[in-house]
């Protein structure tokens, strides 16, 4: 009886909006506005497997990589910061320069620089993600608590060691929330610098639609950039969910006393 | 086996200077269990910090097993009033306990057979496998000091271990104590700031005077070493010795509440 409840909560408004959508719409002769059943019907049509081989999965695959990347970037560095103040002193004016750019100007540069490949693309969304991961890992590196240090330095608990169960361990809620704000992030940026420069692509794909006056191809490719949003977020909480068991342990219990 | 000369311990910042500790001298002997106790704020945590070189002295010096310590020193495993906070929530109970002995490099078996030993010995058997917060605070306690045993040190300092918990949980921790020290023969500074713990633990007191620290009284506890809760605290001896205890620090506090000067 509680799943039923929770999952007429979970859906209730998704599946009530997209009712409201499929029968406001429906019969609609608005040739930008189709209706919601010819956009899905073009849906059907569009995005073949074929399709995903050529258009998804070379945006998904730079979204990845360009993300991990932005994640391990962002942690490495947070951690050079939060743990010894001359890096912070040194790097601090550069990085809050960097950070006032919006990622997307960063696009015709890197055309400039290095082509319309994978690289330039996977460049702006390192550029543009690592900046939650990185303040967020400086806190939470700075934030550590000080008997658990005392508490390494008394039981020899130094180096790699120190690293792995120490260090990245009591950020990791704070990183989390760093890697949680970059992933929409991520997809922004992969669909602009497709937008802006790319043979190729989701982005690419949904304004050649648009431009080639296919308006139902074009809203099929924007509700799956969300349903694209939609498992990633899903697949994140899973992550999360086994990375930080112990953190939402902790704090559940806390609440009980 | 562990010595404290003229130890002095100054804080110096935003132009206040805090003298906590200000001349102590004292010495415990190899395997002997003393407890120093003195009125709040005479700079017990202070103290213990240095001796378990986690603060460096401003001078005179502290000695473990006839080295200077000037960082933690080997052999020595602390255990700290926070319980909840000096156990790694993300590793669970095994976990924790291995993890100074992985540090150490030692083999996989070994690491295995001390944790269960320790664990053991503290009465935790069957909670390897739990997580620190899924325990009550008392049982926190209880591993932190499975932990310091399991590192096997020549030397235990605690740092009021038991002031977070319930009376009664406190109780059946002091025996604990008393027993982990008997079975595994190591020299113990308990440091609290209870006196009726201080007299049923140790084998000798040392009172603190209020800051800036010296020496007031060293108390040798001619109990039985068969202690029990009942008994030994209804001895006599043992109300006579807190009695003498209590007197000393309520005269080394009386200056310090007139705001003498330090």
């Amino acid at each position: 009886m509680r799943y039923l409840q929770r999952a007429v909560l979970l859906i209730g408004l998704p599946v009530l909006l997209l009712a409201a959508w499929w029968f406001g719409s429906a019969g609609s002769e608005d040739f930008y506005r189709p209706s919601l059943s010819s956009i899905v019907d073009a849906f059907g049509q569009t995005w073949t497997w074929e399709m995903f081989q050529q258009q998804v999965f070379p945006s998904l695959w730079r979204l990845v990589v360009g993300y991990l990347l932005a994640v391990l970037v962002g942690v490495a560095l947070g951690v050079l910061i939060g743990t010894f103040r001359s890096v912070r002193s040194l790097l601090e004016p550069v990085l809050e320069f960097l950070r006032a750019f919006p990622p997307p100007v960063l696009v015709p540069v890197a055309i400039l620089l290095s082509g319309i490949g994978d690289r330039t693309k996977i460049l702006v969304i390192v550029f543009g993600c690592v900046w939650p991961v990185l303040l967020n890992t400086i806190e939470g590196v700075r934030g550590r608590d000080e008997v658990l240090s005392d508490t390494c330095r008394s039981y020899g608990i130094t180096g790699s060691l120190r690293l792995r169960h120490l260090v990245l361990r009591a950020a990791s809620p704070q990183i989390m929330t760093g890697a949680r704000q970059a992933l929409p992030l991520a997809i922004i940026l992969m669909v602009i610098s497709e937008m802006m420069a790319a043979n190729e692509g989701l982005g690419f794909t949904v304004l050649q639609f648009q431009r080639g006056f296919q308006i139902p191809e074009m809203w099929s490719g924007v509700l799956l950039l969300g349903v694209i949003g939609i498992v990633l977020s899903l697949l994140f909480r899973l992550a999360e969910r086994s990375l930080l068991g112990w953190y939402h342990g902790q704090r559940a219990g806390q609440r009980e006393w | 086996m562990l010595e404290v000369k003229n130890l002095h311990k100054v804080y110096d910042g935003h132009g206040r200077r805090v003298t906590a500790v200000g001349d102590l001298t004292f010495s415990v002997p190899e395997g002997q269990f003393a407890c120093v106790v003195g009125p709040s704020g005479c700079g017990k945590t202070t103290l213990l910090r240095v001796m378990a070189g986690l603060l460096p002295a401003t001078s005179g010096e502290v000695r473990v097993q006839d080295t200077p310590v000037t960082a933690p020193p080997p052999g020595l495993a602390v255990v700290f009033q926070e319980y909840g906070r000096s156990l790694f929530p993300w590793l669970r109970v095994r976990e924790n306990v291995e993890l100074p002995l992985k540090a150490q490099g030692m083999a996989r078996a070994e690491r295995r057979e001390l944790a269960t030993e320790a664990l053991a010995a503290v009465g935790l058997a069957d909670a390897h496998s739990a997580y620190p917060w899924q325990l009550s605070g008392g049982m926190q306690q209880r591993v932190a000091i499975a932990r310091a045993i399991a590192y096997q040190p020549r030397v235990l300092l605690m740092d009021e271990p038991f002031a977070a918990v319930d009376a009664q949980t406190r109780a059946d921790l002091e025996d604990l104590v008393r027993s982990v020290w008997k079975q595994f023969g190591v020299t113990l500074l308990f440091v609290t700031h209870d006196i009726d713990e201080a007299v049923y633990l140790g084998q000798r007191v040392i009172v603190l005077s209020a800051s800036p620290t010296t020496v007031a009284q060293d108390l040798t506890i001619d109990l039985p070493a068969e202690r029990d809760q009942l008994t030994t605290r209804a001895d006599p001896r043992f109300t006579e010795l807190r009695g003498q205890v209590y007197a000393r620090i309520q005269k080394v506090k009386a200056p310090a509440s007139e705001g003498a000067p330090a």
